[in-house]
């Protein structure tokens, strides 16, 4: 066995009032995929944070080499050769695919301007070391697709001699035919020698190309172990510190009268004649592929990006939307995509964010009612079991999965008799999860009507009492509960045309089954 | 479990000493109120003199008026905008009133009371509506603020010179004096009783305006909507927040209250001139080093008040410590990065 690269040892790091990590291991050898995993606030993001050189640790050693160093900045940590891939991608849109690559180390001409015929050549070698042979150096990288602006951060990082690469949920954003080729290019940078820290919600993924996994739970170092003397059981109840026999706790629902009904809505460009309609009770998920206009549908149901022609009926009564304002007088609430851009206003307290869509029935003579205001913010939190210290806790402080809950919470003030959840549990852990499905499945019991937009396989089939399918911004399917199976809801999101068996398997093969 | 300890520990933590002047120190209103007394204390140990009345009536109100528009400025920069033709605006509207005040061509029915009151309301409406204007080009046609803004600030400097001539006004009807600063005796006295001495006029304008605009930000859902839109635009539109609306709202107030501070500054004095110092930076430094930040979201009017009051206490102080007066600007500005560097520390932290 190779010696490590890198070492953490008793890795500890406070902020203000938490303990991030405390008393965390990890390493990582040449040439092997090493998982992190741990539920949304268990301390992964900050452990990355301090590996890259973001954050210096209160106490612990970093050992390269078997030498400690101490990383000032990530600039430091680059020239060690560690390279991090954040989910949010850093990268320049408005330059080149060769200009990021080389950004901050171009080659250079004798007379020290940027030598361009080089950085094209060399990027072209690196992408093709890659096996990348389909991309334009030369173009804007704002152009290309996720998947490939993807590789280009992964080449940026070979230009660096990397020999860490630290990849922070690499599939979240990204098609199933561009995760298959990341896995390709993890399997060449392995045979180089480079060791890969994978971090992934996903536990499937862990299993195809993970060679060790460490979890970490509340900060704290549970345990490293060979992938392939776990199980996907284990590994949930180390995570979570308890085992989890149900993932989708769906309960029955009476299906009433229709609330909402959709007819040959379009928006130019992302969603054509969508016709659907919605009952009391019952949940009705939205599948297909990002960017085939689900939340798209959503948006103009909303009234966000308004309609440019079809109608939409509350209660059989056709209505106008042409303003999230309106849609929620009709009783109408839309938990967006991206809770942190779309969702919180972070420099507020969860008070506020709580009570923000409501504040006008909490307002007397033009002011609010603070105890009102207090009280609800106290039920949000006692009702969603919200981890916060109180009403006054500033948002942007919260766990990924409280600060879901707290925009959560926000819509449930509302009393909303239509809930649209676009991506509902994307990005949170496993326990905030499970805790989402079973008040969706409350919430439906009482008679709301809720539209899940998904992307999850599991959570689809687990949740849905119909499923809707689209793809290209046309509803193309639709399937009862009982007829739904994995093969056929993928098929209809891939469609036949120009797609092949194999990469209808590919879709299929990367759905994750968590229970 | 988990939870019940956290929150234990959270509380714990909330009320140890050391937090609490973290927090202290975590408000930019109090780390000014601390600055202002030390500065004031200081200043008074080493020159008694600046603890007269009359120069302590002056302390405290010669910035009323930068105070008063700083409140319509604050809710501008929380939604993110920002409006450099402030200046230009107020003494548009200062001559606009004088203007009104002294003119002779009325007809014989009006009488010197109405004038006065004309000359006191009429710039707050036309404040009120280049206001609206600004904020409806701002949000309906989808122009930055800081490039509206510097077009009217043109504009009106221009026009404002062209229509006076550069000429001052003089000889303003009696009673027209609202904001008067009337020194009182002039004895030397401990820093109290100064201080009660010294609400006159233009302070009792300052203090109940921001006590009222501080509540109405605070605790009216129009102006909790100001810091939603101004901390996530696309949040506060997803929650049923209309932009449009809290902009033009802003735009709106902030005309209001530049048509009440160029009424506060025509009314201090006995001659109202087109001098045009550039008072919007004044503006801007007194909301910026009050907390409010640049990049919109946080911010009290109570933190610009106390700023407003902290830099006039800074250029009087400077008198008084035999220190070039021309040092102010260079104060403000240091002030100014200090305040912001403080911000990006905080929201550092914060993002931590």
């Amino acid at each position: 066995m190779q010696p490590p690269i890198l070492e953490l040892n008793h890795i500890t790091k406070t902020f203000p009032g938490v303990t991030a990590l405390d008393d965390v291991h990890f390493d990582i050898r040449p040439g092997e995929v090493h998982a992190l995993l741990g539920e949304n606030g268990a301390g992964k993001s900050t452990l990355i944070k301090v590996a890259s050189g973001v954050y210096e640790p209160d106490s612990g050693e970093i050992i390269i080499g078997g030498q400690p160093v101490r990383f000032g900045s990530p600039r430091d940590a680059q020239a060690h050769g560690i390279a991090t891939i954040y989910q949010e991608l850093l990268l320049y849109p408005e330059l080149s695919v060769a200009e990021n690559i080389f950004m901050g180390h171009a080659p250079r001409t004798r007379l020290g301007a940027i030598d361009w015929a080089t950085m094209r050549s060399r990027s072209l070698e690196i992408l093709a070391s890659l096996n990348i042979d389909d991309m334009d150096v030369t173009r804007k990288v704002g152009s290309l697709t996720v998947g490939n602006r993807q590789r280009v951060e992964i080449a940026k990082a070979l230009s660096m001699n990397a020999r860490v690469l630290i990849m922070d949920e690499p599939t979240a954003a990204i098609t199933e035919s561009d995760v298959e080729r990341l896995f390709s290019i993890i399997e060449l940078l392995k045979q180089r020698g480079v060791g890969i820290v994978y971090i992934s919600h996903r536990l499937n993924e862990v299993f195809d190309i993970g060679d060790r996994v460490t979890v970490l739970r509340d900060g704290r170092y549970i345990a490293t172990e060979p992938v392939d003397q776990m199980t996907e059981d284990k590994l949930v109840s180390m995570m979570v510190g308890r085992t989890i026999d149900n993932l989708f706790p769906k309960l029955d629902a009476q299906v009433g009268k229709v609330v909402l009904e959709v007819r040959n809505l379009t928006r130019k460009r992302v969603a054509h004649d969508v016709s659907f309609q919605l009952r009391e009770g019952e949940i009705v998920g939205m599948a297909g592929l990002v960017g085939s206009g689900r939340s798209e549908i959503a948006q103009v149901i909303f009234g966000f990006t308004p309609a440019h022609a079809g109608s939409i009926l509350v209660d059989g009564r056709e209505v106008r939307i042409t303003t999230p304002g309106q849609a929620m007088r009709y009783g109408i609430a839309y938990l967006p995509e991206d809770r942190g851009t779309q969702g919180l206003i972070r420099q507020m307290d969860l008070r506020a964010n709580t009570s923000i869509t409501v504040l006008r029935a909490l307002s007397r003579a033009t002011f609010i009612n603070r105890q009102k205001e207090t009280q609800l913010a106290h039920s949000t939190i006692q009702q969603l079991s919200i981890r916060a210290y109180g009403p006054q806790q500033l948002v942007g402080k919260l766990s990924g999965g409280n600060q879901q809950k707290v925009v959560v919470g926000k819509w449930l003030a509302t009393r909303p008799r239509v809930l649209i959840v676009d991506e509902p549990t994307r990005g949170i852990d496993v326990g905030a999860k499970a805790e989402i499905h079973r008040l969706m499945s409350e919430l439906a019991q009482q008679g709301m009507a809720i539209l899940m937009i998904s992307s999850e396989m599991p959570e689809i089939l687990g949740m849905s009492d119909r499923i809707l399918v689209m793809r290209e911004g046309r509803l193309v399917a639709e399937f009862s509960r009982a007829e739904a199976t994995q093969e056929n809801i993928g098929l209809a999101m891939m469609g036949d045309i120009g797609n092949n068996g194999k990469s209808i398997n590919s879709q299929l093969d990367g759905v994750e089954w968590q229970a | 479990m988990a939870s019940i300890t956290q929150t234990v520990s959270a509380r714990r933590q909330r009320f140890s000493p050391s937090s609490i002047l973290r927090s202290v120190l975590g408000s930019q209103e109090s780390v000014l109120l601390l600055a202002l007394i030390l500065l004031i204390v200081w200043v008074g140990s080493e020159n008694r003199q600046f603890l007269a009345t009359r120069n302590m009536v002056n302390v405290f109100a010669g910035n009323a008026y930068i105070a008063i528009a700083a409140l319509g400025m604050t809710m501008v920069i929380i939604t993110g905008n920002i409006d450099i033709s402030v200046g230009s605006l107020m003494v548009t509207l200062s001559m606009l009133s004088g203007a009104i005040s002294v003119y002779e061509g009325y007809p014989s029915w009006v009488s010197t009371d109405l004038t006065i009151a004309l000359a006191w309301v009429l710039p707050v409406i036309v404040g009120a509506l280049v206001g609206a204007i600004i904020g409806f080009i701002v949000t309906y046609l989808r122009i930055p603020a800081i490039v509206v803004t510097l077009g009217f600030l043109s504009i009106l400097k221009g026009l404002l010179i062209i229509v006076s001539g550069g000429d001052r006004i003089t000889g303003m009807p009696k009673g027209y004096a609202l904001a008067q600063i009337r020194p009182l005796e002039d004895v030397s006295m401990p820093i109290f009783p100064a201080f009660f001495q010294t609400l006159t006029m233009p302070v009792f304008f300052m203090v109940i305006l921001t006590i009222l605009v501080a509540l109405w930000m605070r605790y009216s859902p129009t102006g909790r909507a100001l810091y939603a839109v101004g901390g996530n635009a696309e949040a506060a539109r997803l929650s049923g927040i209309s932009r449009h609306r809290v902009v033009m709202t802003a735009f709106i107030l902030n005309g209001v209250f530049v048509g009440i501070a160029a009424v506060m500054n025509a009314t201090q004095f006995s001659v109202i001139q087109v001098t045009l110092p550039p008072i919007e930076l004044t503006i801007i430094t007194a909301t910026v080093v009050g907390g409010v930040s640049i990049l919109g979201g946080t911010g009290t009017v109570v933190g610009a008040m106390l700023a407003a009051i902290f830099l006039n206490t800074i250029t009087k102080a400077l008198v008084f410590l035999d220190i070039s007066p021309f040092w102010t600007r260079a104060i403000q500005g240091m002030l100014i990065l200090i305040t912001v560097l403080a911000d990006l520390y905080r929201r550092h932290r914060q993002s931590a």
